[in-house]
């Protein structure tokens, strides 16, 4: 177990000629200890999705190295089956790679008492709410079994009092479980309430431009003086006006 | 009652065009023998029920057999293409020239292969619903979200494994679409196939009933093949309601 370790990396997305490659990422270091919730920010086309697609090695850098432990995707969008159940679509970690239906639901039958999802086994996605999707996701990603999550903006597309409950949830999920955690987020409040440490990003071609460690206990709340404080210097590291 | 409201609109369109197409016959100047009045068509439908029946069935089987082996060939068909990058840049454009081939002249050319019995006509009634499948199928497939995609990567989800969990459920949305329009050029198909060799149906029906003059009869065959296609029409919409409920309530 080794966590992960990007270094010095550099991904060029090539267009048609020289001057439409567009640089996504160049001399991006980043590492995340085992156990470690690392959460990184930046502004909208920093390269953040393109670093979790190295992380979990559905790219390969263009210069520097990228050494990871097994890494599964918790996308934006829940991305949910909509012919499945819930229970199944969470299941489908395990059915694709070829464990059969009965047992692979009852792998994931215990996940749904533990993440207040009990209940809900048999419903469709589109009769469970934003949040409730989102946690049926995160269900998927744990039953995948390895030891990276890669977590790309993962409450973006819900309501705001929806995404803190989701936050919170996040946190306590993470407690129950840990795994060593990359979190790409906008939200710079997001980033503190839930990271062990954040890594600012400058826009594109995005790199690792400040490291904030986030020392304080858990939970966290967003009105904490010690989470404003933090979440200010974020700001600053991003060269958003404070 | 919507759908009341919807029916009795459609109900009043068919009155209508009854009305003046009965008013045209019978007071225009086209010889009754080039176009029967709508109560002709009517006793005809009563006076001749039990030839139209039969030749009815012989059509009915033919495109009912017909559809099944354009959808099963079809979706196969699609999922080749979508699979392989090199099938599609090749053989989807003879695809398309295949449907611009017109039908009546292999029609007669698969006579002589394959005889008068039902097969000539399978081809024939498979060849032209086919193409539609093959498209909408093809679309379906190329429609899953390539983030879902993604992610399955990470699940470490094997090729097949994707297309069995997640491609195959997503085309089957594009297959219905493609079945409901198949199903109404597999009723012209057959009545060509059958024109072009055969001793039932209501295609041959239709032959024969122009020359001898008897034009309501031939009509009459026309509205029950119309009907059966609407009917067909109608059979897919409700399994397609049934069997993949999702395509009509999008998550978002």
């Amino acid at each position: 177990m080794d966590g992960v370790h990007v270094d010095g990396v550099e991904r060029i997305f090539r267009g048609r000629s020289r001057r439409d490659d567009v640089v996504a990422l160049r001399g991006m270091d980043l590492c995340a200890a085992p156990g470690e919730i690392v959460a990184v920010v930046g502004a909208s086309g920093c390269g953040k999705s393109t670093l979790l697609e190295l992380i979990c090695g559905l790219q390969a850098p263009d210069a520097g190295s990228v050494s990871a432990d097994p890494a599964v995707l918790l996308p934006q969008r829940d991305l949910l089956l909509p012919w499945a159940s819930a229970l199944d679509n969470a299941a489908l970690a395990l059915r694709v790679r070829g464990v059969p239906a009965a047992r692979a639901r009852d792998e994931a039958r215990p996940w749904f008492e533990r993440f207040g999802l009990a209940g809900f086994e048999r419903a469709r996605p589109a009769e469970l709410s934003g949040g409730m999707r989102q946690r049926v996701a995160f269900v998927r990603t744990l039953l995948a079994g390895k030891p990276v999550l890669a977590l790309d903006e993962p409450f973006a597309a819900l309501d705001a009092l929806t995404r803190q409950e989701m936050q919170g949830w996040l946190a306590r999920a993470l407690a129950e479980e840990p795994r060593t955690v990359v979190l790409v987020t906008h939200d710079v409040e997001e980033a503190v309430v839930l990271g062990d440490r954040v890594v600012v990003m400058s826009p594109r071609p995005g790199r690792a431009v400040a490291e904030l460690d986030v020392a304080l206990p858990r939970p966290r709340h967003r009105t904490d003086a010690s989470v404003v404080a933090l979440r200010e210097q974020a700001l600053q590291a991003l060269g958003a006006p404070a | 009652m919507r759908r009341f409201a919807g029916v009795l609109v459609a109900a009043s369109i068919v009155l209508a065009l009854l009305g003046a197409w009965e008013l045209y016959a019978v007071l225009g100047p086209v010889d009754p023998l080039l176009l029967p009045a709508p109560h002709d068509v009517a006793r005809s439908l009563w006076q001749d029920r039990v030839l139209l029946w039969e030749n009815f069935t012989v059509t009915a089987g033919e495109v009912l057999l017909g559809i099944l082996v354009a959808g099963a060939a079809g979706f196969a068909c699609a999922i080749a293409l979508h699979l392989s990058l090199a099938l599609r840049r090749s053989v989807y454009p003879l695809l398309v020239a295949s449907q611009t081939i017109p039908i009546p002249i292999v029609a007669a050319l698969l006579v002589v292969w394959l005889g008068f019995d039902i097969a000539p006509k399978l081809v024939i009634i498979g060849l032209v619903s086919f193409f539609p499948i093959v498209v909408t199928t093809l679309d379906a497939l190329a429609r899953v979200d390539p983030e879902l995609i993604k992610l399955l990567r990470t699940l470490d989800a094997p090729r097949l494994a994707v297309m069995r969990h997640v491609e195959l459920p997503a085309a089957l949305p594009g297959l219905f679409s493609g079945a409901k329009i198949g199903v109404t050029v597999a009723v012209i198909g057959a009545v060509f196939a059958e024109q072009a060799g055969s001793s039932s149906g209501l295609g041959h029906l239709v032959q024969q009933a122009i020359p001898q003059l008897l034009t309501a009869r031939a009509y009459a065959a026309v509205l029950i093949l119309s009907a059966f296609a609407i009917a067909l029409f109608g059979l897919l919409t409700l399994a397609e309601r049934m069997l993949v409920p999702w395509a009509h309530h999008p998550p978002r």
